[in-house]
Order: structure tokens, then sequence, then C-alpha cells
């Protein structure tokens, strides 16, 4: 099975629980098996089934409550970029003291809509490009929305570091 | 242009997503700009760091690819498509061609001799001479069979009945030698056929033992190794009470 451990992977981040993960990636299968006919050669195999995973996984309790979560919030994906880091925080330094765990931590708390693209950018290195094909959206919303994403990160780690210096 | 735009450029720059004229002059600047550089450095370690952190944080248990391989496996193949189970159905339907070869075989069998029987019967109604030994009683027409047949048989006393007998013959059927003797009721003229129960005769033996054919009454049965058929153009009943006459001949 391709993408087998990635993929596993990725759907225990979003679901944040072993069973649910377990079964979002049996479905994912299942219905990339039935759907193949539609999927088109040439395109891309490996967003094609993230998108698979995903749209599966918004289908499931756990993930309507992140859709749901994401419409209330209010805070629109529009094309503008966001505020640059606060710039007093100076991130070498901080990263320095960063261990592993805490950024483990961070991405847990994180929105699933910021958690996910993250995801998708830094853990699974894909491009703009096949971030927009796998959410499905403008590739403007990709950047604007991982920007947002990198901030809240920075923003939770930085009050996690705050707190553990105090 | 300010910092804050170069700011805005930095993420596609850490996601080598930026195009070449971009990152020329987006490098241009960062070896320019201390700041900015160190924004970049802190992006790019961030991303290294979420990767660190991300990859492989969750393994599949080996139970969950075994789940699913079942699980999107090809339907299962259904039941006589095992190998051995194919097997099983080949012979079963051997089995029953076979058999059933075997039914029609003994039922065209049946036909056959029942047809010729019948023929015989017709051929002695249209003989001038249709018995060798003409008598109404039955004491001279069982002691005439005497040394012709490998057998012996009774005959029904007809003095309460209003049957007569006429008299009877040799005749053979599937290369054995049998008796057939005629009665008389009334207009009609039955024959009755008593031959010993050998294997040829086994297709008498299945279906029903009144038979209709051709506006010809049959009854047929088997009685201490003798074979009996009794035929005429007489009525069902009246072939019937013959054959009941016979069978309690027989039995004394």
């Amino acid at each position: 099975m391709p993408l087998f451990a990635q993929l596993y992977n990725f759907a225990h981040w979003l679901t944040q629980d072993r069973a649910a993960a377990e079964d979002l990636v049996q479905e994912t299968y299942m219905k990339a098996l039935r759907g193949f006919s539609s999927f088109q050669q040439g395109t891309n195999f490996r967003a094609w089934m993230y998108k698979i995973l995903r749209n599966t996984f918004l289908t499931t309790q756990a993930g309507l409550k992140a859709g749901a979560y994401v419409s209330l919030d209010g805070d629109s994906d529009d094309d503008k970029p966001s505020e640059p880091a606060d710039a007093e925080t100076p991130e070498t330094v901080l990263l320095a003291r960063v261990e592993l765990e805490t950024i483990q931590n961070a991405l847990e708390k994180l929105p699933v809509r910021f958690r996910e693209i993250i995801l998708l950018s830094d853990l699974e290195e894909m491009s703009y490009q096949e971030i927009c094909e796998t959410l499905g959206i403008p590739v403007g919303t990709v950047m604007s929305r991982l920007s947002r994403a990198r901030k809240a990160m920075r923003e939770l780690l930085a009050a996690k570091l705050r707190g553990a210096s105090r | 242009m300010s910092c804050d735009l170069w700011r805005g450029k930095l993420d596609a720059y850490v996601d080598s997503d930026a195009s070449q004229e971009e990152l020329a002059s987006l490098e241009a600047h960062l070896r320019t700009c201390p700041s900015c550089a160190a924004e970049a450095l802190g992006s790019l370690q961030m991303k290294r760091m979420t990767q660190a952190a991300a990859t492989a944080r969750y393994s599949p248990s080996p139970h969950l690819r075994l789940r699913i391989e079942e699980s999107i496996q090809p339907n299962r193949k259904p039941v006589w498509a095992l190998p051995w189970m194919r097997l099983v159905v080949a012979a079963a339907a051997l089995v029953l061609i076979v058999a059933s070869v075997a039914l029609w075989m003994r039922y065209s069998a049946r036909e056959q001799t029942l047809a010729e029987l019948l023929d015989l019967h017709v051929a002695t109604m249209a003989s001038a001479n249709p018995v060798d030994v003409i008598s109404t009683d039955r004491h001279t027409v069982k002691p005439w069979f005497q040394g012709k047949l490998p057998f012996t048989f009774n005959l029904p006393e007809l003095q309460n009945s209003s049957f007569k007998l006429v008299g009877g013959r040799v005749m053979y059927l599937k290369h054995s030698a049998g008796a057939q003797l005629l009665f008389e009721l009334r207009n009609h003229r039955l024959s009755v056929f008593i031959f010993q129960d050998q294997p040829a005769m086994i297709p008498l033996a299945m279906g029903a033992t009144t038979i209709r054919e051709m506006a010809f009454n049959l009854e047929t049965w088997s009685e201490g190794g003798l074979r009996y058929v009794v035929v005429g153009d007489a009525s069902a009943a009246d072939i019937h009470e013959l054959s009941e006459l016979l069978r309690v001949a027989g039995r004394s």
C-alpha cells in the first residue's frame, strides 16, 4: 500500500486518536480503490490520496467539529498576508531552547486547519500547488493560511517558553 | 522595498516555492539585512524542527496494514470458485449427467420392451393361428408348456369370472423364452406374457405398473421370480381384474 505510514501519521495528527486514525486510513484506502477510476493519470497521486483522507476526516465527528470551528471563528482566509511575526522574539534564540516535544504539543494545540497546512508543508514537504490540490483552496489562500498558521505556532511556542522561564 | 514586504516572501523562500527571480532578489536582501536574515534562518529552523517533531510521530500498528489489506482485497471469491469446490461441483455435475443418462436409457429400454410386447400381442391378434395350444382348460394349457420353458406357472380358475382361456404359445423376448397366454373377455382378447424376471426385464419394473399405450392397457408386476404383463384393448379395470386372478393363482 503506497504512502501507508505517512498517511497514518498524518491521520493520527489530524484525529489525535489511534482508533480514529486507523478507521480514517482504512476508509481512505477503500475510497481510493473505489474511486481510482476518477484519479487522472499524470496528476499528483500523493495530493489525491491526502485529499481523500482529509475530506473523509471532515465527515467524521472530530472533523465536523474542526470544520465548525473554522466557520465560527470568523477568521476568514483572505489573500492578505498575516502580520509579520513579532520582531521582539528572535526565533533563533527562541528555537535553541525548544525541544521536539514542545513543538509537538504546540502542533496538537493548533486548530485543525492550521495544523494540517503546516503538516502538509513542513512534514510532507508539499509545494503550494500540491497543498492547493489537497485542500481544494486557491494558492493565495494556501500562502496566507500557512503564514497565519506559522504565526499561531510561534505564538504558542513563545507563550510556552515564557511560561517555562517564569 | 521595506523589510515588512520582504518578510511576506520569507515563507515562499523557506518552502522553496519562490520563483528564481524572487529567490535572487531575496537572497541579495538577506545578505545586507541581518534582521531579515535572522528571521529567515528562524523560519527555516522552525520548518526543520516541525518536520522533525511531526515525522513518524505516530506509526501504524502492525495489524492495521493487515486489516486494510483484507478490507480492500478484491471481493472474496465465491465458495464455488475455490479450487476444491470446483472439483466437487464438476463431480456432482458428472454424477448427475451419468445418472440422468442411465435413467433415460432405462426409460427408453422400458419403452422399447413395452413396444415389443405390444407388437407381439397385436401380431397374435392378426394371426390366423394365434395360439399353439388351443384349450379353455387350464389343466391342458399349463402342461403343454412343460419342457418348452425353463419355468412353470399357475393359471387361474376362471369358472366364476367372465374371462375365458383361449390357449397359449411360446414367445421370445430379449432372447429368452416365455409364455404367451390368450384370454377372452366378451369380444376382447387379452394377452398375458410370463417370463423369468431377469436383468433384461428390469426396465419393466420401473415406473407405473399400469400403462396405457396406443389405446391398449397394460399391467405388469413381478412375483416369485416371474414377470407378468397383461395387455389388451379391454378397459384398465378389466385388465386389472385378470391381473388379480393371475396374482392369486401365482401365490397358490
